[in-house]
């Protein structure tokens, strides 16, 4: 049992002044060390002068293109090394390019047993038509949940670097640099009203048709993101916050990754376990198949969409 | 390789010479997203759609519209509105 210490004697010990120190209650500098305010430096004018003078003389002498001759023969040489440099990096790597095996020669590292096995055995494994689709999202699933990851923490960063608080961002808003721009243009209003939903139809379809057709997550994602871009650069942030403000982004960011990590790591543990999982491959060609491959799809679209989005809206606003 | 596809490749040749020595930045953010429009063709003909896809939405339109507004904040784009205004107040002059 340890025993309570009176109040004085606990001012006293170690412990005490390391948490007043950490918790910033008070400044061990303060009345222990003298401190003045700085004096303001002042220069004389003529000095300035001088100084002025001096900096005219050398920029004079310096940059006399005519008569420097060391200068002039500096500038010439270094156009003379560029093109050098240029030739000599070409030549190179054409020299390099000479070395690669032909294309379509069966000898080549390409042509190997994983290859074979994906093409042959995609259909049956993996229930998608699209084999590139099938590859990326069940072969090498943990490739692209690594590349969702760099997807998130990229953003992250960005928010990190760029985000400003509610208040710096209403008084930002009224000194505007959009405030000079056409706020209601005729013409991109015009294009987006039209284009608008026929491209986030598009994103959805890409999407959706992951497992059938060219496309996937990534691609479906980037087209529904570029939607969301021509929206909000033609209506404004206001009638863009309607649907898709700061908390519906952070939800479905947060959950599209949660949901792929989840649905990725059932599917690693059993297939490296060799048990049978319970996802049904279904017939190939309809929608609903492919096993992993839609939601998968659904994840990685709606996560590059927001990443997207996140980026014009942090770059142009600093905010979402 | 057909003429189409020839015709396609010098394009993007000159493109991708002409955005270095483009001297105005504007410019060349509008030749970079030609560049990519015509490779997104090029990967049609080369059968990969998928490509073709991603290539026309992010290279052609998310990331020169991050260029755009990376130009608007380092005020690169205002750059030749002031030297107009320049001109004027000289001729005024």
């Amino acid at each position: 049992m340890s025993k309570l210490k009176p109040q004085e004697e606990y001012e006293k010990t170690k412990a005490f002044r390391f948490f007043r120190w950490l918790s910033g209650s008070k400044d061990p500098y303060v009345g222990e060390v003298e401190m003045q305010p700085q004096k303001e430096t002042e220069v004389p004018e003529t000095t300035i002068l001088e100084r002025m003078f001096e900096h005219r003389m050398v920029r004079n002498k310096v940059y006399d293109v005519k008569n420097n001759k060391k200068l002039t023969f500096f500038h010439k040489l270094y156009v003379a090394a560029a093109i050098f440099f240029c030739i000599a990096l070409t030549a190179l790597l054409l020299e390099t390019v000479s070395y690669l095996p032909r294309t379509g020669n069966a000898g080549n590292p390409d042509n190997n047993v994983v290859s074979k096995r994906y093409i042959e055995h995609g259909l049956q494994e993996t229930g998608a038509l699209n084999i590139v689709t099938g590859m990326i999202l069940t072969y090498r699933a943990f490739d692209t949940f690594g590349e969702t990851n760099v997807l998130f923490i990229a953003t992250c960063c960005v928010m990190i670097l760029l985000m400003l608080d509610e208040a710096i961002l209403k008084e930002k808003e009224e000194k505007d640099d959009r405030r000079f721009e056409p706020r209601d243009d005729a013409i991109l209003q015009g294009t987006a009203f039209v284009l608008c939903p026929f491209i986030f139809i598009f994103g959805i379809y890409v999407i959706l048709n992951g497992q059938l057709s060219p496309g996937g997550g990534f691609s479906g994602g980037a087209i529904l993101g570029a939607g969301l871009i021509l929206y909000t650069s033609a209506f404004g942030f206001k009638k863009t916050q309607r649907f898709f403000n700061e908390l519906v982004y952070k939800i479905a960011k947060i959950t599209a990754l949660c949901m792929y990590g989840i649905i990725g790591s059932y599917f690693y543990i059993t297939g490296a376990n060799g048990i049978e999982n319970h996802i049904p491959l279904g017939i190939p060609g309809h929608i609903l198949s492919g096993g992993i491959i839609l939601p998968i799809d659904i994840c990685v679209g709606i996560e590059v969409a927001c990443t997207m989005y996140a980026f014009y809206a942090l770059f142009r606003r600093g905010g979402l | 390789m057909t003429l189409f596809q020839c015709i396609l490749m010098g394009f993007l040749i000159v493109c991708a010479i002409s955005v270095s020595f483009s001297k105005n930045l504007l410019n060349s953010v509008l030749i970079y997203m030609s560049y990519s429009l015509v490779m997104s063709i090029i990967w049609v003909c080369l059968q990969s759609p998928d490509l073709a896809i991603t290539e026309a939405a992010v290279g052609a339109g998310v990331t020169s519209i991050l260029f755009f507004s990376t130009l608007k904040k380092i005020k690169a784009i205002q750059i030749e509105k002031d030297k107009n205004g320049q001109k004027e107040a000289e001729k005024d002059e």
